[in-house]
């Protein structure tokens, strides 16, 4: 199981990766996708039926969204006609049904920005400098971007950047530093295996002395620990001292209740990943308590062209579920249809009956 | 039945539970704020909460999954639970706990 606190480490495989292109060069498609996660894999289906192509973009390294990150093994009983399905199962047959429409994916990044061009299209950057360019974008972001849980800390903020790091970017940065790694999970682990060659001093904090992590990492880390290449603490972080931004020393809560000071130039606390709106709350879209209201007829924002279906959105009556979401995907795709192709007639057709909805499916 | 919450500010109410409800079910569901994003599977630490001492040998014990789930969750202390893993029944009528850092919705 990819635990939650895997964040920017040893992740799975990509299923479709790409070249960032430049704003000179961009991406060009019918739909943009923000977000990966069931809602908005089956509106690549629904667009999909109506020959419009989509991009995805998540800052996940694979699709799935929250039904791949928090619970894929665990099971959901309220999807029709699934009477019990996981959330890998669930993903993975999305992505089979989708298959015939050639989605692309952008992973493990960001969606930024979001402007519009006067062309009358948007245009997409997310952190990673990709830039994708279409006149319909619909952010199907649920509860946001994953990103890095950060410790209730006192002015934890005006060290961040400096003092402290959520994710390593670069190790280099860290060599012969003083470092505390903080966590029990594999990111913990990982990271405090990798830098402890090259840092002056690692100390890992953890507040019990046993880790969910690999096995195998935690008798390497205990093995430098009995060495005496590392220090491991039983407790967690209390305070940070040093004038911020600068970072020079931890006071910790021991297990057994005492107190203690770590020279520290950085903190690396790894405890997960929790959701954020994110860069989506500067696109421009009026908002409701962190939610983007919508129609219930189009599922339209306050931004016409932009639209947004999933746990995402806010209208009367709204219900959290996968399948509400489904739904504000296929009526979302009709309005799409008609804004890329206002000189088109839109005819709606059923799978079951309609020949030509079934060749593009592939299944006639 | 009722369970005694307090929130992170310190402001404690009583909430009428239902047997067989899940405490962050509940504390939820009267509108305290609680951000449970994994919705009750026991995959994110965000209904993180302190159970007052007298109560703590009536819970049934946490499981491997749910201690192991705690490491991602901010200033653990023995009396440390996820909402989501206790299940309201009779005997426990008066419950009390207090929701702990990192809990509070965005």
């Amino acid at each position: 199981m990819q635990r939650p606190d895997d964040t920017g480490f040893a992740l799975g495989p990509a299923v479709t990766s790409d070249e960032p292109m430049t704003a000179s060069d961009p991406h060009s498609t019918d739909v943009i996708i923000v977000g990966a996660g069931p809602v908005g894999l089956f509106a690549v289906f629904e667009l999909g039926l109506l020959d419009l192509k989509a991009h995805l973009v998540d800052i996940l390294d694979r699709p799935g969204g929250q039904c791949a990150e928090l619970y894929p093994e665990k099971p959901i009983y309220d999807i029709p006609a699934l009477p019990v399905v996981s959330g890998q199962e669930l993903t993975d047959r999305l992505m089979r049904q989708i298959e015939p429409f050639h989605p692309v994916f952008h992973l493990a990044q960001m969606a930024e920005r979001l402007e519009k061009l006067d062309s009358g299209k948007w245009r997409l950057t997310t952190d990673l400098g990709t830039v994708i360019e279409a006149p319909v974008v619909v952010i199907a972001a649920g509860g946001g971007s994953f990103t890095p849980k950060k410790p209730p800390i006192p002015d934890i903020e005006s060290y961040e950047g400096e003092g402290v790091f959520y994710a390593v970017r670069q190790m280099d940065r860290f060599r012969g530093k003083r470092l505390v790694i903080a966590g029990g999970g594999d990111s913990a682990l990982d990271w405090t295996l990798n830098l402890a060659p090259i840092a002056e001093r690692v100390t890992l904090v953890h507040r019990r002395d046993d880790f969910r992590a690999a096995p195998d990492s935690v008798n390497k880390m205990r093995a430098l620990v009995a060495a005496g290449q590392m220090d491991l603490k039983i407790g967690q972080v209390a305070e940070l001292k040093g004038p911020p931004p600068r970072l020079e020393a931890i006071r910790l809560k021991l297990a057994d209740k005492s107190e203690e000071i770590v020279a520290a130039d950085h903190l690396l606390p790894f405890f997960g990943l929790t959701m954020k709106l994110g860069p989506v709350a500067d696109f421009g879209l009026n908002l409701h308590e962190n939610l983007i209201p919508v129609d219930t007829e189009k599922f339209e924002t306050s931004e016409p062209t932009v639209f947004a279906i999933g746990d995402i959105n806010h209208y009367p009556g709204k219900l959290k579920l996968i399948l509400s979401g489904f739904h504000e995907a296929a009526l979302m795709a009709q309005q799409a249809f008609r804004y890329v192709h206002p000189d088109k007639r839109l005819r709606f057709q059923y799978t079951t009956s309609s020949t030509d909805l079934q060749k593009k499916l592939g299944v006639a | 039945m009722r369970i005694v919450v307090t929130d992170q500010k310190g402001e404690t109410r009583e909430l009428e539970a239902l047997d067989g409800w899940r405490v962050m079910e509940i504390i939820r569901d009267w509108g305290l704020p609680i951000k449970a994003e994994c919705g009750g599977a026991c995959s994110c630490a965000t209904c993180h909460v302190y159970v007052e001492e007298a109560w703590l040998d009536r819970l049934v014990p946490p499981t491997e999954e749910e201690i192991e789930m705690l490491d991602g969750a901010f200033e653990v202390e023995d009396n440390s639970r996820l909402s989501c893993q206790i299940l309201m029944r009779p005997d426990l009528d008066g419950l009390a706990v207090t929701l702990a850092p990192g809990t509070e919705p965005d």
